[in-house]
């Protein structure tokens, strides 16, 4: 069945997700299916409203399919408690987001730190790997410093580092250069595009075909449906 | 995993920043605990202080004994005109109280009697040379002061010989002897007590004081009861307005010592149900130790019932403030909770987190109210003289306390923290 194919990291098959506001019942998606496959680079694109967000917050287990099943890294989630979502999200998904979502009460080698923190890292080597990820993102010059005292870029560059932290299974990416200007915009895409020839699977979902551009796939959501599907 | 303390250890850091970064809001919000525990702490230390005083004292007249005292019965006019005089010229005679038969009742009918020691006290105006003072003359036996233990500060006690002897010597008590010797060598000179000359062998130290009535007073004189019959006889009389008024005591007081604590309480019931029958007029009254040490323990117990009702409505509005600070600290780091929600923290991190937050909080309180609870009662030693005492339970009572208030008071917020919709958390700013 699907979740033996080695390769496949992602697989929705026939999502719905129903709102019921009021006695309306809004269908935000119905009945998307598709696939990623390991070290894919994907762009998820689509106007607001068309979804998109719903289906980014399936695939990254914020949500769960009112229909369908979805299976990340060969496991179907639509069944999870709560804590095994948890744990789920902790181990296979890395996020990063439009406004970086650092914490600002810890310092950039703290907020790195975090996840291998829930996954009950040992502190040594979760201060070893956190400075390792930081070089990787080209900020270890700024360990000891608070979010509020980076520019955005460099706020995002401690994002990724954080995401990459647990090597998860997928990156999943919210308009992650939806805050900085456009020169900062492409250092970042140069940094997925790195992450990409390492290995990765990089899932961006934007709507600026200028960031999709860098993804190698793409996918186009409209109205609760996959528009289109280019591998 | 539960107890390591990594575990806990990256929100313990979390906390204290928190605490530190809103200084203003956590000092405020802390005050109710500082007040809650400080007022615990000082308040046990001035019932124990007192508590603790009131025990030495009654120890001090012994948890083995019984004492027996005569108590002048109201006025019965069919009695007092026994041997009135003539006119306005009256002499009335009361004799009421103990009698040496009642000692030596006491002696061989009660059971767990060790052994007694009557006591006749008179005051009388005491001279040496042209000092006066009055003075507590206590007419005693020598065993006396093998029963009210007080320490000699020099020369001896009553000897068995002196006794024999009918020997007019005296012992006083350091207090006495200040008053009437100012500060020459009391030991070997003699002092006039009434109209007769006894040589002081003896000085020992007073330790009244307290709310206990003790068998001895300030400025006692002990002489031998023998000399006592001997030279001043059983009644007293005084001049009043209408004629002289006579007083006829044979005992003023018997101490009895019982073999252990365990019989004292039936022994004092012995007794008293004994003298009963004898005395048909209620002219005698027995105090017991023992009981009230008892009672003296009961009425701590009360006041600690009362302390605490009243320490733990301070607390609860201390925890109150706190739990409605942390309310406003989970709404404020909606966000922080959506992201280590999102990150993967399961709900129970998100409790730990915040109840660790609030125990930070209610911990630094109380630790400020430890300073405080100490300060006050030494400060209250300091300029009242009032006994206070800081007992080590105290200060585990108040951290465990300001513990408790955090976990209580903080699980409300922690479990509202956990419970929050990841997504919406994200989105909130």
């Amino acid at each position: 069945m699907a979740e033996t194919v080695i390769d496949e990291v992602v697989r929705l098959d026939g999502v719905c997700r129903h709102y019921t506001v009021g006695d309306e019942t809004v269908k935000a998606l119905d009945g998307v299916s598709f696939s990623i496959s390991k070290g894919g680079y994907w762009a998820i694109m689509g106007p607001s409203g068309s979804g998109k967000s719903t289906l980014l917050n399936i695939l990254g287990c914020l949500d769960r399919p009112t229909a369908g099943a979805y299976w990340l890294n060969g496991e179907n989630t639509a069944s999870m408690t709560d804590n095994a979502l948890s744990d789920h999200r902790l181990k296979n998904l890395g996020f990063v987001f439009q406004s970086f979502h650092l914490i600002p009460q810890l310092t950039v080698l703290e907020n790195i730190e975090m996840p291998m923190f829930y996954l009950g890292v040992p502190p040594g080597e979760r201060r070893r790997r956190a400075q390792a990820l930081a070089e990787r993102v080209g900020m270890a010059h700024r360990l000891r410093h608070l979010p509020a005292e980076l520019s955005g870029g460099q706020r995002q560059r401690v994002a990724v580092a954080r995401s990459l932290a647990n090597d998860p299974a997928v990156l999943l990416a919210d308009e992650p250069t939806g805050n900085l200007d456009s020169a900062t915009s492409v250092q970042i895409m140069q940094l997925f595009q790195e992450l990409y020839e390492q290995g990765k699977t990089i899932i961006v979902v934007t709507h600026e075909p200028d960031i999709a551009e860098y993804a190698k796939s793409r996918i186009v959501v409209k109205d609760g449906r996959i528009q289109s599907y280019t591998p | 995993m539960i107890l390591d303390i990594s575990y806990y250890w990256p929100f313990v850091k979390l906390g204290a920043t928190d605490v530190w970064r809103h200084k203003t809001r956590s000092f405020l919000t802390m005050l109710g605990m500082v007040f809650g525990v400080g007022s615990v702490i000082a308040m046990l230390a001035v019932g124990e202080g007192a508590s603790a005083q009131a025990l030495e004292s009654i120890k001090r007249l012994g948890s083995e004994n019984i004492m027996v005292s005569s108590v002048k019965p109201a006025y019965d006019p069919a009695k007092a005109v026994a041997s009135a005089g003539m006119g306005g010229n009256r002499v009335t005679l009361a004799s009421y109280g103990l009698l040496f038969e009642d000692d030596s009742r006491i002696r061989e009918t009660v059971p767990g009697v060790r052994d007694t020691v009557p006591a006749r006290m008179v005051r009388r105006n005491a001279r040496f040379g042209d000092r006066r003072i009055e003075l507590r003359v206590v007419e005693t036996v020598p065993t006396w002061f093998e029963v009210v233990k007080r320490p000699v500060l020099a020369g001896r006690t009553l000897t068995p010989a002196d006794y024999a002897a009918r020997a007019n010597v005296c012992v006083l008590t350091e207090f006495g002897v200040r008053k009437l010797l100012a500060a020459q060598r009391m030991i070997g000179q003699h002092v006039r007590l009434g109209n007769n000359v006894f040589l002081v062998i003896g000085i020992v130290k007073n330790e009244t004081g307290g709310n206990v009535r003790a068998p001895d007073s300030d400025a006692d004189a002990y002489i031998p009861m023998s000399t006592g019959q001997r030279l001043f006889g059983l009644a007293s009389i005084r001049v009043v307005s209408g004629g002289r008024e006579g007083e006829r005591v044979e005992l003023s007081e018997i101490i009895v010592r019982m073999k252990s604590t365990a019989v004292v309480e039936a022994g004092a019931k012995a007794i008293e149900s004994m003298l009963k029958c004898f005395h048909k007029n209620p002219d005698f009254k027995i105090d017991v130790p023992l009981s009230l040490l008892r009672e003296a323990e009961r009425t701590k117990r009360t006041y600690n019932i009362v302390l605490g009702a009243i320490a733990g409505i301070s607390l609860l509005v201390g925890g109150i403030g706190i739990m409605n600070i942390m309310l406003a600290s989970v709404t404020e780091r909606t966000q922080e909770i959506g992201i280590r929600r999102a990150i993967g923290a399961r709900k129970s991190r998100i409790v730990v987190q915040f109840l660790i937050n609030t125990c930070v909080l209610s911990l630094c309180g109380g630790l400020a109210g430890l300073v405080v609870g100490v300060a006050i009662p030494v400060m209250i030693t300091f300029f009242s003289g009032m006994p206070t005492l800081i007992r080590a339970y105290s200060l585990f009572l108040a951290f465990g306390i300001s513990a408790g208030v955090g976990i209580v008071f903080g699980l409300y917020p922690a479990l509202r923290a956990a419970s929050l919709d990841p997504i919406e958390a994200l989105r909130h700013e």
